[in-house]
């Protein structure tokens, strides 16, 4: 959780962008075939960063399966489709429904799409944006069950210049050693998959307690 | 981009009051214990020379220690992982073992840990 929650010393700013959205999404396909497991395929990676690809996919598990879902071993499920002669996550992502389900038994699989990964460096800012888009379908029928956007942008601006301008210093060499867009990447998630009225209903794991 | 662009003030300010809430989220505490799961996933393929499968092997084992200290199991995938592990560095006995206890603990996994079994019996 350490990542996850703290974000020491530099002012965050979330913006979640499925916030502004009133209408609840509409969860009647979700209900009718409430999945118990979901594969997740590695995602397509539209950014120009190519750590986007496997820095989103090692932070999806988490929330899914704190969601209430048995969630396929991501890198495992990659591995396997690799040495099955699927080098790309786009070839990953045309595998019919049909053989999803004769080769792991998934009940949903979950597609996404990276479409922003990576920080923008300015003179006294930098800013890391991550936004991805994630369809979950059912395996049996082909139906959509769910579909969502999350975009998650930290900027390190705090409207004090001075301070600012060090804020910069600090975030220049931590970003260059890290890859600040793979902690984005978590909040994306949340955001993504456990916003109320839009994001997955709870899975047949998740505690009593934990339902809403 | 431009959707950064279009925030002005007052919208900084919702998404500062938001903070406090998005913190308070974090309270819940998790169902399992995820120990450095992730962050291997993470390090396989972006940083693969600094985590070599052995040094994977020992953090995950050292990772079961502290889920069983803790009293909470670990999340779904987890020994499947490690099973996969143990068969990239030919522990074909231990391997086996991660992936039965993968479909034990959830049986959603069967078919797949099944195939995964099946091609440890091929070696």
């Amino acid at each position: 959780m350490k990542t996850r929650c703290l974000v020491p010393g530099l002012l965050l700013a979330v913006i979640a962008f499925t916030g502004c959205v009133s209408k609840p999404y509409d969860y009647a396909n979700f209900r009718a075939h409430p999945p118990r497991s979901i594969l997740v395929l590695p995602p397509i990676n539209e950014s120009t960063d190519i750590r986007g690809t496997y820095g989103y996919l090692s932070t999806v598990s988490w929330p899914l399966a704190e969601m209430g879902y048995y969630v396929y071993p991501v890198a495992v499920v990659d591995q396997f489709m690799k040495e099955n002669g699927l080098p790309t996550a786009g070839e990953m992502q045309q595998v019919p429904l049909k053989k999803i389900g004769d080769v792991f038994g998934a009940d949903a699989v979950l597609y996404v799409t990276v479409k922003q990964y990576g920080s923008k460096y300015q003179v006294i800012t930098s800013t890391v944006m991550v936004s991805a888009e994630g369809k979950l379908v059912d395996v049996r029928t082909g139906l959509t069950l769910w579909e969502g956007t999350a975009i998650v942008q930290q900027s390190s601006s705090s409207g004090n210049a001075i301070a600012d301008l060090i804020v910069a210093a600090i975030d220049q060499v931590v970003n260059s050693s890290t890859d600040q867009a793979h902690v984005v990447s978590s909040q994306v998630n949340t955001q993504l998959f456990m916003t109320k009225d839009h994001g997955l209903l709870g899975g047949p794991y998740l505690p009593d307690e934990k339902r809403q | 981009m431009e959707a950064g662009k279009t925030v002005n003030a007052f919208k900084w300010r919702l998404v500062l009051l938001a903070v406090p809430f998005w913190l308070a989220g974090c309270q819940s505490p998790d169902t399992y214990y995820w120990g450095h799961y992730e962050g291997l996933v993470y390090a396989m393929y972006v940083t693969p020379d600094k985590i070599p499968p052995e040094r994977q092997a020992e953090i995950m084992e050292a990772d079961l220690q502290k889920a069983s200290a803790a009293n909470k199991p670990v999340p779904p995938g987890f020994h499947a992982h490690l099973g996969y592990v143990y068969f990239s560095l030919g522990k074909l006995d231990l391997a086996q073992q991660e992936f039965i206890k993968e479909k034990t603990r959830f049986p959603e996994s069967t078919v797949f840990m099944d195939r995964m079994l099946a091609n440890l019996a091929k070696k």
